[in-house]
């Protein structure tokens, strides 16, 4: 067999990170090469290099034997290599054979619809009998996972020799994922080399013919053959899967948030309780609903089934203010877009959220819980450290901007807090500050949770960890559990791990 | 495949209203025809504008500089053509390279210098109409009467600017639904990046709808120097055929984020402005009273498409 392509050596740094490090990958034609990793591994950095997007510092690449030095994204279109990336980047305005031909119709100056439309049949044809995808339906009208497979659909019209899938089956049901199974394997049959970068050990089992794993830029392992789940997960975690000995979450008050099978468009039967006293870890891969739990919890997009109890009360937010007042706070993963009023003084910014529920008329200083004194008592609290308090918050660092934001809450006397990435671009010393105000938090009586895509901040924080996949609750491990204990019940590999959440 | 929301209600409801407001007031005769056709007939510079103004949004960019370009239009037609037939190709040539020069300018600095459409035309209106109240500050010149059959002939019984308007919209839905640049107009419009990475370039598909769009304009000030038999260089203000042509534009289903909507649309949202004018006319009730329900009508519409669009979504 032929290499269909070849990266060898391969370097990329960004500002302040080394996003690869020598790393080479061979595709062979006919093949399915797993490319394995946690978030931030650099698989995307590898994709976007062998795509032109990003050119690499340093090695070289060849496809079919030819060098090549791909610009733009074109250029390595034209020599045969086709990415489906999870961004989708259809138009949901324009038909799905247009989407399948955007740019490159049929036809010469009048576009040959026809032949577009037999194109993107043809190019459909390889998801099998009844995949329920006509060429002249609208894009927005398809749901998610059918939208999918136009994206596939388009990557196959151009016939490609190389065909690399990220992560294809996050948006897929069961259903769903064989097909696109039968499909991947049917292009294998056809000799098309695939790259398929996945997290999910059952579709590696599956699927693929080679497996390389990618830890923090490098190499970490690669195999001829497909291992069993556990040597994966050993090389993605960089270190061995260790024993599992359940151990119970301690010293924890009452219940101060329950849910009950809480289920909408992202999240599947959620169910699970929060103690004062406590603070609970929620890990989960990209796209397992961490994120999706915490807007839910907070009513920005509510469970539409299902039950929640806050402080003994029945608990359904349908906004983010209903939560706030009945008690709950939310510190936002991304401090930028959805935490701060970046134009604003860090007091303001301090006082935002007691201010919204001060009397419409009454003077926004004078309400309850907004005086200035009392938000500077709880900067001093949190050792905050800013100029003062008229100083723009972007000035401050992303520790001290945190630090704004649980003030914020904390002005609120909430009796949970979730916390979303909250050590997310913070450095390390600040990450230990805010480590010890959730536990601050906690002992002073409040339930914290926290999603993290940090795994040695979930085991080395949390009393106990909350594990999702797949909009579920996969799973619950004890504080102290291992890295590769959690990275287990969150790939699938060891579904029965832990006690049932 | 489910029904996607259209601009037909808008129109069909706006018609029932029209069609039962006179036959309530007792003036059968103004559903004639004739009478219909003359209601259309006034609103053909506002149909050319908004042709124009369409292909603008779909590519997600905006024009507020069509009002002014009508006007310097209208005058350089009457004062190139001056009365003089044997100067009306000339005439009509130098409006249509006005009319090209102002979209190519206004494209590049929204596609290339990366200007917000709305700044880059506005400034682009602003040059316009002060260079031409400096040079001129009332009616200037003549069009012929050879050219004035633009708005008094009449093919088949159709009034010649109505033909024109047709002809035009035809053409430039013709072009978007069968052409590689309409398909462009659309990808550019939608989503950039996706369509930049198909391979699309955008920058010259915003450039070509700006052209068209100021054509378009260019075109709306001829019909109006025939009308007017001369121009004047507050013609394209007093019509405040900007906001108008936008406002149709809307109303016809076009989506300001660009990428959706198309010209039929337009039309019909340029068909309800002409009735509401006409029905305002017809019942004899005050200009004001227009104004607000045309602002009733703009904002009703597109709060039901946004409606059907989050219901879709959901």
């Amino acid at each position: 067999m032929s290499a269909a392509f070849e990266m060898r050596g391969i370097s990329k740094s960004f500002p302040g990170v080394r996003a690869l490090d020598g790393v080479s990958l061979r595709a062979e034609a006919g093949e399915v090469h797993a490319l394995v990793g946690e978030n931030g591994a650099g698989k995307s950095t590898l994709m976007r290099v062998l795509t032109g997007a990003h050119p690499p510092d340093a090695g070289t690449m060849a496809v079919g034997g030819r060098p090549f030095a791909p610009r733009h994204p074109l250029d390595a279109a034209r020599a045969g290599i086709a990415v489906v990336t999870q961004e989708l980047a259809l138009l949901p305005d324009r038909t799905v054979a247009q989407n399948v031909f955007l740019g490159r119709e049929p036809g010469g100056w009048r576009i040959d619809r026809r032949a577009m439309r037999e194109g993107a049949r043809a190019a459909l044809a390889v998801f099998g009998e009844g995949h329920g995808i006509e060429p002249d339906a609208f894009v927005r009208d398809l749901p998610v996972a059918r939208r999918q497979m136009v994206e596939i659909a388009r990557a196959l019209s151009r016939s490609p020799r190389v065909l690399v899938l990220d992560e294809p089956t996050a948006a897929l049901d069961e259903r769903e994922c064989e097909r696109l199974f039968l499909a991947v394997e049917r292009l294998r049959g056809e000799g098309v080399a695939v790259v398929y970068i996945t997290h999910r050990m059952a579709e590696i089992q599956r699927l693929a013919d080679r497996v390389m794993v990618l830890k923090d830029g490098r190499v970490s392992a690669a195999w001829d053959r497909v291992p069993a789940p556990g040597e994966i997960v050993a090389a993605m975690v960089g270190r061995e899967l260790g024993a599992y000995f359940p151990r119970r979450a301690e010293g924890a008050g009452e219940v101060v948030l329950s849910v009950r099978g809480g289920s909408n468009a992202a999240l599947r039967d959620v169910s699970f309780e929060l103690r004062a006293g406590e603070v609970v870890g929620l890990a989960g891969l990209q796209g397992s609903g961490r994120a999706a739990l915490a807007r839910a919890l907070f009513g920005v997009e509510p469970f539409e089934r299902g039950a929640m109890a806050l402080g003994g009360r029945p608990f359904a937010p349908r906004s983010p203010r209903e939560a706030a007042a009945a008690g709950l706070a939310m510190l936002p993963g991304d401090r930028k877009a959805e935490g701060l009023l970046l134009a604003q003084g860090v007091g303001d910014n301090g006082l935002v959220s007691a201010r919204a529920f001060a009397r419409l008329l009454g003077r926004p200083d004078r309400a309850p819980r907004a005086d200035r004194a009392r938000i500077e008592a709880l900067f001093r609290e949190l050792d905050l450290r800013a100029a003062d308090l008229d100083a723009p918050v972007a000035t401050l660092s992303g520790g001290n901007q945190q630090k704004v934001i649980v003030a914020r809450w904390l002005a609120m006397g909430p009796r949970a807090l979730v916390f979303v990435e909250p050590t997310k671009g913070i450095d390390v010393s600040a990450k230990a500050g805010l480590h010890a105000i959730m536990r601050d938090l906690a002992r002073a009586g409040a339930g914290v949770l926290f999603a993290s895509s940090d795994l040695p901040e979930v085991v080395g924080v949390a009393d106990r960890v909350l594990v999702m996949r797949e909009g579920r609750l996969a799973g619950e491990l004890p504080g102290g559990a291992t890295e590769a204990e959690v990275m287990a019940v969150a790939t699938g590999v060891v579904p029965g791990l832990g006690r049932a959440a | 495949m489910r029904v996607r929301a259209g601009p037909g209600p808008v129109l069909a409801v706006s018609a029932a209203i029209y069609v039962g407001a006179i036959l309530l007031s007792g003036q059968a005769q103004y559903l004639l025809p004739e009478n219909l056709v003359s209601v259309l007939g006034r609103a053909v510079a506002l149909g050319l504008t908004a042709v124009g103004q369409t292909l603008a949004i779909l590519v997600a960019s905006i024009d507020l500089s069509v009002a002014a370009l009508i006007s310097a239009s209208a005058v350089l037609a009457s004062v190139v053509m001056d009365g003089d037939p044997a100067m009306v190709v000339p005439g009509v040539l130098a409006v249509l390279a006005l009319g090209a020069v102002v979209g190519l300018v206004n494209g590049l600095l929204v596609a290339k210098a990366r200007v917000n459409p709305l700044i880059a035309t506005l400034g682009m209106a602003l040059v316009i109409q002060g260079g031409l109240s400096a040079v001129v500050s009332n009616f200037a010149g003549a069009v012929p009467p050879a050219f004035q059959l633009l708005d008094q002939g009449s093919l088949l019984g159709v009034p010649a600017g109505l033909v024109l308007l047709l002809a035009v919209a035809a053409a430039a839905s013709l072009m978007l639904n069968l052409t590689r640049f309409g398909s462009d107009v659309f990808a550019a419009g939608g989503n950039p990046e996706a369509a930049r990475l198909a391979g699309i370039r955008t920058g010259r598909t915003v450039v070509g709808a700006h052209v068209l769009c100021s054509l378009c304009a260019a075109l709306a000030g001829l019909y109006l120097a025939a009308r007017l038999g001369s121009g004047a260089p507050w013609i394209g203000r007093d019509g405040v055929y900007d906001l108008e042509s936008i406002a149709v534009a809307v109303i016809g289903g076009t989506v300001l984020a660009g990428g959706r909507g198309g010209v039929w649309g337009t039309l019909a949202g340029v068909a309800v402005f002409a009735m509401i004018d006409s029905l305002f006319n017809i019942l004899g009730v005050d200009a004001f009273a227009k104004q607000v329900f045309r602002g009733v009508i703009i904002v009703a519409a597109v709060a039901a498409y946004a409606a059907g669009t989050r219901r879709l979504v959901a």
